[in-house]
């Protein structure tokens, strides 16, 4: 069919323009299961199926490696080990080469891949992995740094100090001070789809990767690395993920690599899908971080000086754990101005998998330390909690200035709370839950309104650019691609949304296509919240060239002024006559116009002096704030959120369904995070929750009884976006320490809120319950 | 003389399939994904957690032909045979289109990645045969055993909500196909046991309760598998061998439920979805309880036999029923014995059953009139989770408010499900007071020594299964809310 004739000439405005809640481009193909996922590809012929063989050992040097029984296994057509990548046995996307694709020597972690075996069938694989003979000469381990000084451990990659004033003389003269630690749990990405690659061997040194990747880039470049190879020989392509979360911005490089070293030496395609337990021991998660605090502040609850050390336990080597810890540091104020402070991080090496890229990225981890400093402070004084947040707020034209020297030049976070108080009717429920409690000894309820602020672009700034191809066919309907991936987040159907309205076309007549680096190179990882603003530019600015030359071919074909031409609903008015768009595109083709373009974007303004810390990281602020009710029980410790109310802003939405749908996923995301996503590790170092079973993510039935979720529609970006709209990927992810604060606030009450219950993430109903029993310990002497 | 047949017979989709070539352990979902590229069944676990791959199977029951959502990544192909599977590629629209459960799910942007997807559709899908208006808690129930890991889960609520607006289930794919499949599904019963050897693998599905206990003499090491929740997993994770299967849960006479003035007796193939209404009405403390055993497509294929006979420390139906005193019958041959179920439960991983021998039946008391039963289950997460500890109370007082009689037992306590009996020493004959309930707490150091894992540390367990007493007294003697809730009685 030929689309652009069923285009309505006469609209007055299209389908699927920007700020319209339109669908997710593959909702009906994710309701029918006919949206194909890498695992759902059609096989090629002679496909061959690889596992991986993981450690048994947290540390130690492999003595011996034994491996025949696994060669002789049925199905088994070869074995991979370290030695046998062609170009690196190095998969470090930080270049300090201390990543191995398969350990040779020295094992970190249990559960690092050792050897991959590959064979005809996924089961044989799995089958004969197990057969392996190996012999550690095992060292002792760490896996938890609540265990060791974490002012002397061993780091795996640089640490960063952030300084502002003299925050130690602050403290020092402050009328009150109180100095504390708080432990803070990891959290595994639980992507629904795992890890998976499927290596398709070419001509030559070419291969093709699918991978289910946030950032095929670089799986492009560590294939290439691998292989010893031109990047030009390597292509990766991946048209949807099953979830990312940032679990899939490093850690699908790993699987790629062995794929693509196995198709190219074996010549036949190879595909690697590691079981959930698998993709659970052997892939990197969210930092868990215990975090030291200090604090000065005078009796009314203002904060004089702040001092943090943000110790993380970032596994055996440093993936990204400079610029997570980093993060963490960059949102130790969340939307508080400190008048002194001094944060510092720490990165540590321990004896697990590397920990990496979540949603967030550190900032939840930063921000929940400053949020029990603020929770110090009011129980100190005897105030609410949102009092002392109020209090601290970020001024708009004073008491502005960032830890790291950044102007907040976008501050509305006193508008969004105070909004937020009245709508979610704080102050009234804050009483009734006093009076509740009063009645209550078994049941208490517990409230909380925590704000946010987010810094919003790659804090390496060169990761800030993006790039897009669009080409319009001569019927007028358009293939579109750009550097971005899509993960569930609805990118591709926002990135549609803006090139249909540059085009005025109806967004049917925009084909999304799967992100490759054959078509934009040099991409930057879909991270950092950063997806539409970034590659929604760069396709902009590609669709907007064509539309130039569109304008300028119509103008010297009509012979009218350019001002006359005007883009009107699926039709291109030039002077008094108005011509279809597919019309007047098939008119530039005969005429011999170039309609391909490629549309590139960099952020303005954004510099970052690490070694000094100081510099404009971030182009803008993302701002939101939540307030959540809950029920526990002081027996068990049982909890359920009772209701949450969130004011979330996303500028100019380019698509409220989609930014609502980010904003209720990211929050309950969160909440899973710090209540009941636990990962424990065991005297050997090994993970024991590994799978669903043990690990628990939020159900259903978790979800606040009573969610309401609204987007302040008043706010516009501050700086020149797209469309004026802002980032909403991980934002909203820490609305949730809301919940967090309310579980305190409800332990709290069994001390009548004399004593800060210091209550640890996640707050399992274990912590919740040891911490009632404390705030009751220590209120009884 | 039973006749043997060496292929399955099923229906799949709207196809009427025959089979003989079925490994012991071969998985269904593998059999959907591998075998006949039905790519839309999603891997998300492997082990019945996630629900992405969430089929129906539809069964003749007494009651007519049923569909339940099931884990297709830890039901085994053999144990469909005589069923009718139904996997999201069969769901339509009646123009051809979208169903009305793929339809609201659209338009209430119920995906996001889309990866869990086709498993929330269908397991939406079995809400909507079942309750065309679901209450807000049928909807989180029929949902708790699919995860998603984008949405929130906010806007699938609202897409099941209004799927009765997008379509009516009379008019639907499954009821319009009904009789057709019905038919063919009587067809396929034909009395005939089921053999086959494949790879050096042996799979048996007897043709009854009398052909199983002869199969079972004839083999007394074979592998029993009812529900498959756990034997899934030796499979699909630890990769046993567990030839040669024996498939029990399509045998009629192992689904009954008998109901006298006393006791309610549960043959070892009912399910928890089949075992609730009849248990929850006698002994209501059941009702919550099973509600918050696995997700809707464990309780749709785990039996309470199976939860008995596997001998987990942290079954969920062990220590109510020895609160109340059940017996387990177990059958070898021709012969039975009754005995306690606690005396079921030698040590970790032992149990009392006999080479040869199977559970048949659990009879279970009904509480009398006057006494106190409670179950009070604690988990991480509240739906959906393996116990930390479980505990089960039942207590009968006598006129002067003295304990007359107390049973109580522990799960994830011990080794074993387990009787607190020093607890229940100091309970009997004093008070029902608050004064006794704190004196007898010391008693629980007797009784038990947990340890601690991955659910929780001995110290919780220990302090929390203490205060499970102290709940069951307030509960009995204040009206004090003495649990959170996430439900308000209606």
């Amino acid at each position: 069919m030929n689309k652009h004739a069923t285009a309505d000439l006469k609209a007055t405005r299209i389908l699927g323009g920007v700020a319209t809640d339109q669908r997710h481009d593959s909702a009906h193909k994710h309701v029918t299961g006919t949206a194909i996922y890498i695992d759902d590809m059609p096989e090629p012929a002679g496909l061959l199926h690889a596992c991986l063989g993981l450690s048994t050992v947290a540390h130690g040097t492999i003595r011996s490696i034994d491996l025949s029984a696994v060669r002789a296994a049925p199905g088994v057509i070869d074995v991979l080990t370290g030695h046998d990548m062609p170009g690196s046995n190095d998969i470090s996307p930080t270049g300090r080469a201390d990543e191995p694709v398969l350990a040779t020597d020295t094992v970190h972690f249990f559960g690092q891949p050792l050897f991959a075996v590959i064979a005809e069938s996924r089961e044989q694989a799995r089958r004969a992995c197990r057969l392996a003979k190996i012999d550690y000469d095992e060292k002792p381990f760490v896996t938890d740094i609540w265990d060791i000084d974490r002012r002397a451990g061993k780091l795996v990659t640089d640490p960063l100090t952030l300084k502002r004033g003299d925050a130690a003389a602050a403290i020092e003269t402050a009328p009150r001070r109180i100095k504390g630690t708080m432990r803070l749990g990891g959290q595994d990405h639980f992507y629904l789809e795992g890890q998976i690659a499927l290596a398709v061997p070419g001509e030559d040194t070419d291969v093709t990767v699918f991978s289910s990747t946030q950032h095929p880039s670089e799986v492009q470049h560590m294939v290439a690395h691998v292989l010893g190879v031109p990047s030009h020989a390597v292509t990766v392509e991946i048209r949807r993920m099953g979830g990312g979360f940032g679990g899939k911005e490093t850690q699908g490089n790993q699987f790629a690599a062995i794929a693509a070293a196995a198709a190219k030496r074996l010549g036949r395609a190879v595909k690697i899908r590691p079981d959930r337990d698998d993709d659970m021991a052997a892939t990197g998660k969210r930092h868990d971080f215990v975090i030291d605090y200090e604090v000065g502040f005078d009796d009314e609850g203002t904060i004089l000086g702040v001092d943090y050390f943000y110790a993380a336990r970032c596994g055996f080597s440093s993936d990204l754990s400079g610029p997570v810890t980093d993060r963490a540091l960059f949102h130790c104020d969340n939307t508080y101005y400190y008048p002194a402070v001094r944060a510092q991080s720490a990165p540590l090496y321990t004896n697990t998998v590397s920990n990496t890229a979540f949603r967030g990225f550190g900032g939840p981890q930063g921000m929940i330390g400053c949020e029990r400093v603020v929770d110090e402070i009011a129980f100190a004084l005897g105030k609410d909690p949102l009092e002392i947040r109020r209090k601290n707020f970020y001024g708009t034209s004073d008491r502005n200035v960032t830890p790291y020297h950044q102007t907040v030049e976008d501050n509305i976070i006193h508008r969004l709370v105070d909004e937020l108080e009245k709508s979610a009717d704080y102050q009234a429920r804050r009483r009734a839950i006093a009076d509740f409690n009063a009645g209550s000894p078994v049941i208490k309820r517990g409230l909380a309104l925590t704000p946010l602020k987010f810094g919003i672009s790659f804090t390496a700034t060169h990761f800030n650019q993006a790039g897009a191809l669009v080409h319009v066919y001569a019927d007028g309907s358009v293939h579109l691609n750009h550097g971005g991936t899509e993960m569930g987040q609805g990118l591709y159907v926002k990135i549609a949304q803006i090139v249909a309205e540059e085009f005025q076309i109806d967004i049917d007549h925009v084909k999304i296509t799967a992100t490759t680096t054959g078509k934009v190179p040099n991409t930057s990882a879909t991270a950092a919240s950063s997806g539409s603003d970034l590659n929604g530019m760069a396709a902009q600015a590609a669709a907007r060239t064509i539309r130039d030359r569109l304008c300028d071919f119509a103008a010297e074909k009509y012979g009218v002024p350019r001002e006359q031409i005007e883009f009107l609903p699926n039709r291109v008015r030039v002077g008094n006559q108005e011509i279809a768009f597919g019309e007047l595109t098939q008119q530039a083709y005969m005429a011999r116009v170039q309609l391909s373009a490629t549309g590139f974007y960099k952020t303005p303004k954004v510099r970052w002096d690490r070694d000094k810390g100081e510099g404009h990281p971030f182009y803008y602020f993302a701002y939101g704030a939540a307030c959540a009710e809950v029920s526990i029980d002081t027996l068990t410790g049982e909890y359920v959120v009772e209701r949450a109310d969130i004011l979330h802003e996303t500028g100019r939405s380019l698509n409220r369904a989609i930014d609502i749908g980010q904003i209720e996923g990211g929050f309950i995301q969160g909440m899973g995070w710090l209540t009941t996503e636990e990962l424990v590790w065991d005297d050997k170092g090994r993970l024991r929750t590994h799978a669903p079973s043990t690990y628990k993510i939020p159900l259903a039935s978790d979800r606040p009884k009573v969610f309401n979720v609204t987007l302040a529609d008043w706010p516009e970006a501050h700086e020149p976006t797209v469309h004026r709209s802002k980032a909403v990927g991980e934002p909203p992810f820490m609305l949730a320490m809301s919940v967090f604060h309310a579980l305190s606030d409800a332990v709290a009450s069994v001390g009548e809120h004399t004593v800060c219950p210091r209550l640890d993430a996640p707050a399992t109903p274990e912590r919740v319950l040891m911490a009632v029993e404390r705030v009751r310990a220590q209120t009884a002497a | 003389m039973t006749e043997i047949r060496s292929e399955i017979r099923f229906m799949l989709n709207g196809v009427e399939t025959a089979l003989s070539d079925v490994r012991a352990d071969e998985t269904l979902l593998d059999y959907l994904r591998l075998r006949r590229a039905l790519r839309g069944t999603k891997e998300g676990c492997a082990e019945g957690d996630c629900g992405a791959c969430t089929v129906l199977v539809g069964r003749l029951t007494p009651d007519g032909l049923i569909y339940e959502s099931v884990n297709a990544c830890i039901r085994f192909l053999g144990s469909v045979n005589g069923c009718h599977v139904v996997t999201v590629e069969h769901l339509k629209g009646q123009d051809g289109g979208l169903h009305p459960v793929q339809q609201a799910m659209v338009d209430f942007h119920g995906s996001q990645c889309g990866f869990c997807t086709p498993g929330f559709v269908m397991s939406l899908y079995a809400l909507w045969m079942r309750r065309t208006d679901p209450t807000e808690a049928d909807i989180e129930k029929a949902l708790q055993g699919n995860l998603c890991r984008c949405t929130g889960y906010q806007p699938i609520v609202k897409a099941a909500r209004a799927i009765s607006s997008y379509g009516r289930v009379e008019t639907d794919v499954l009821a319009s196909e009904r009789a057709r499949v019905e038919a063919t599904l009587n067809a396929l019963k034909d009395g005939a046991r089921v053999e086959i050897g494949q790879d050096g693998q042996r799979l048996v599905i007897p043709a009854s309760v009398e052909d199983l206990a002869a199969v079972l003499e004839a083999e007394p090491e074979a592998t029993i598998v009812a529900g498959s929740t756990d034997v899934g997993l030796w499979v699909t994770k630890f990769m046993r061998e567990i030839t040669p299967v024996v498939f029990i849960a399509h045998l009629d006479e192992l689904h009954t439920v008998t109901e006298t003035d006393g006791a309610v007796s549960v043959g070892a193939c009912v399910s928890y979805t089949e075992a609730f209404s009849a248990l929850s009405r006698r002994i209501p403390a059941f009702g919550p309880l099973i509600d918050r055993i696995g997700g809707e497509q464990v309780r749709n294929m785990g039996t309470i036999g199976g939860n008995i006979a596997n001998g987990s420390p942290i079954g969920d139906t062990p220590p109510p029923l020895i609160a109340l005193g059940a017996t387990v019958t177990l059958r070898k041959g021709e012969s039975r014995r009754t005995i306690a179920l606690e005396d079921f439960f030698i040590d970790y991983g032992k149990q009392d059953r006999r080479p040869g021998e199977f559970v048949e039946r659990i009879d279970v008391p009904v509480p009398g009139e006057g006494t106190h039963y409670a179950v009070y289950k604690l988990t991480k997460r509240r739906d959906e989770d393996i116990t930390a500890a479980l505990g089960a109370f039942h207590l009968t007082l006598a006129a002067d408010g003295t304990v007359a009689a107390v049973r109580i037992a522990y799960g994830g306590m011990a080794a074993t499900p387990k009787r607190a009996t020093a607890v229940e020493a100091a309970l009997a004959g004093k008070p029902w007071s608050s004064e006794t309930v704190e004196a007898a707490l010391d008693a629980y150091g007797k009784d038990f020594a947990p340890i601690s894992d991955m659910r929780a540390s001995a110290d919780y367990r220990m302090l929390a299964a203490r205060n499970l007493l102290r709940r069951f007294h307030l509960e009995t003697t204040s009206g004090l809310p003495v649990q959170v809730s996430r439900y308000e009685a209606a």
